[in-house]
């Protein structure tokens, strides 16, 4: 309760600072938004669907590329945590691959895929791959010994010792990799819609400052932390949650 | 020789006895005191066991490489006959391969050389016929704890409904009955080695190892899952294998308690308890027989210190 109200003081005084740097005018209009001029270019945005359209084409593009991280990444965390020799080979090319930023992706995207979907849909998943692979290798070198011995125990084998044992028991870890792997997909997603043409929001911001409308550009900006954090809120905090909560782990920073 | 002086103590007392290190054990009696005849060492008496024999190690060595590229033996030379439905426990000192003999029975594990086989056939893998109970347990902290205890029997394919029902009844019969929607982490100790010792039991093990499944309990626990452990083994009649480090609760339990060396391990001593059951920690022949075993484990247990100790020295 305390934290709700903490935090709508904290946006209106956010507010008020932001409207009195406006009225200032210490910068000119053109390099300085003003909360009227954000809200109207999302009022705009959304009424000619311009927005819509642009957070559609985006959330589907990032969606597919994550899907796809995801499943490539635990495959390559899981083979990489089986095979001493790939970990210690591929292992240490993915570690230093994942210093690059996905904009060093995108000149080898253009001129694999040319300007196209595939393109931007391959940056996305450079963002994202490398961060669920890492973590999904973490989260099965850290199963304890004792509980796949217990799986076999018990009687599980081949695939079964994966889902109902290695699988949970990294799931920890490997949450940590999906939720930063999201992080990570729509960041690369927005550098990837840079490129061209897209209609989505990386374009959009685009579009702003080709048109030297800097409220458009912190109108989408704002748009697009705002829709990371809110799937963040909706999937990843309540799947925390959850295994927090079985687990026995001490309890997340609630929202 | 001594063999022979506390044997005689033994038999005495109209407790158990000692048997030599390579004599087979006599057939082994629930109830009452029966004398045993005792055989001079390296006679080998053709006593057959009248039950049926359900683990047998024959020639076992199992080594380790260690990390000055030589092999440290982990257990010499184990002969060893368990029956059906016998319960027998070990004890040892720390590191003389109690463990790795729980792990060979089990399947987690395969001998360097000699063979181990349960019902005639020999060891290869695990089997749900062998469960062991880890002394940490092992829980699956992601499950419930009726679905830690299903968790075997769907491995199995055992439809749902049957699952949830023979968990019940294991559940019942360690009294835990209200915490089937619990989560591993909010139970105590007690409770965890309960919901472990369900979980074994639900899928009707023929054998049952325990590895110093009560060590980390405090003492009344301790006597409470004996009782229920003791009741257990009535009601379903595994052969039990329970290694410990605690000789009173070995005596308490055991059919029979078998006393390892230090490394490499081996079968020192079997002693055959014949006291009456049901039986409690603080018996005074529990007493009495765990003083026998005790002063002869100390031995194996100032063997280890030396060696660590010698090990220190030459640092």
């Amino acid at each position: 309760m305390k934290k709700s109200v903490n935090q709508i003081v904290f946006a209106a005084g956010a507010m008020v600072i932001w409207e009195a740097l406006a009225l200032a005018k210490f910068w000119p209009p053109y390099l300085f938004p003003t909360p009227q001029g954000v809200a109207q270019s999302l009022y705009e945005g959304f009424k000619d669907h311009s927005l819509w359209i642009g957070i559609g084409v985006s959330l589907r593009r990032v969606v597919i590329g994550y899907v796809i991280s995801v499943v490539l990444g635990i495959l390559l965390g899981m083979v990489l945590a089986s095979n001493k020799f790939l970990e210690d080979t591929l292992g240490r090319v993915i570690l230093s691959l994942q210093s690059l930023p996905s904009a060093c992706w995108v000149p080898l995207a253009l001129l694999w895929f040319g300007l196209s979907e595939t393109a931007i849909i391959f940056v996305t998943i450079t963002g994202s791959l490398l961060a669920v692979t890492q973590s999904t290798k973490a989260g099965f070198d850290n199963v304890p010994r004792i509980l796949s011995m217990a799986g076999r125990n018990l009687g599980a084998k081949g695939p079964q010792m994966f889902w109902h044992v290695l699988l949970p028991a990294s799931l920890p870890y490997l949450l940590d990799g999906l939720r930063q792997g999201w992080a990570f997909a729509w960041r690369s997603l927005i550098t990837g819609e840079m490129i061209y043409i897209s209609l989505g929001l990386g374009q959009l911001l685009m579009t702003g400052r080709d048109l030297n409308d800097i409220n458009l550009v912190v109108a989408v900006m704002a748009l697009i932390a705002l829709l990371g954090y809110i799937v963040d809120g909706i999937v990843f905090r309540k799947l925390d949650a959850s295994i927090r909560h079985k687990w026995g782990m001490a309890a997340a920073v609630s929202s | 020789m001594t063999n022979y002086v506390m044997d005689l103590i033994n038999r005495s007392m109209g407790g158990g006895r000692v048997l030599s290190e390579n004599e087979e054990p006599p057939k082994p009696s629930r109830n009452g005191n029966k004398a045993v005849e005792f055989a001079e060492p390296g006679i080998h008496p053709a006593v057959r066991p009248a039950r049926k024999e359900s683990i047998a190690l024959s020639g076992v060595f199992r080594s380790y490489a260690n990390s000055r590229g030589s092999f440290t033996p982990a257990l010499q030379n184990i002969d060893l006959e368990i029956e059906q439905g016998e319960f027998v426990c070990i004890v040892g000192p720390s590191g003389c391969g109690k463990s790795t003999l729980l792990h060979l029975l089990a399947g987690l594990d395969r001998p360097t050389t000699g063979e181990v086989t349960v019902d005639g056939s020999p060891v290869t893998g695990p089997g749900t016929d062998r469960i062991l109970l880890f002394q940490e347990l092992g829980l699956f902290p992601w499950l419930t704890v009726r679905q830690n205890v299903e968790f075997g029997l769907k491995m199995a394919g055992v439809s749902k409904l049957e699952r949830r029902d023979r968990a019940r009844v294991f559940l019942r019969m360690v009294h835990l009955s209200h915490f089937e929607d619990h989560y591993i982490h909010q139970l105590s100790g007690g409770m965890k080695q309960r919901v472990a010792l369900a979980r074994s039991l639900a899928l009707g093990p023929k054998i049952l190892l325990m590895d110093e499944p009560f060590a980390a309990l405090d003492a009344q626990t301790r006597d409470m899952l004996h009782d229920e452990l003791e009741r257990i083994w009535k009601e379903t009649s595994p052969t039990i294998v329970f290694v410990t480090h605690n000789v009173r609760e070995a005596v308490r339990l055991g059919d029979r308690v078998l006393l390892m060396s230090f490394r490499p391990g081996r079968i020192k001593t079997q002693f055959q308890i014949d006291l009456r059951r049901p039986r409690h920690v603080e018996d005074s022949d529990v007493a009495y027989l765990s003083k026998e075993i005790l002063g002869q484990l100390r031995e194996e247990i100032d063997r280890s210190f030396n060696a660590e100790y010698s090990r220190e020295e030459k640092r």
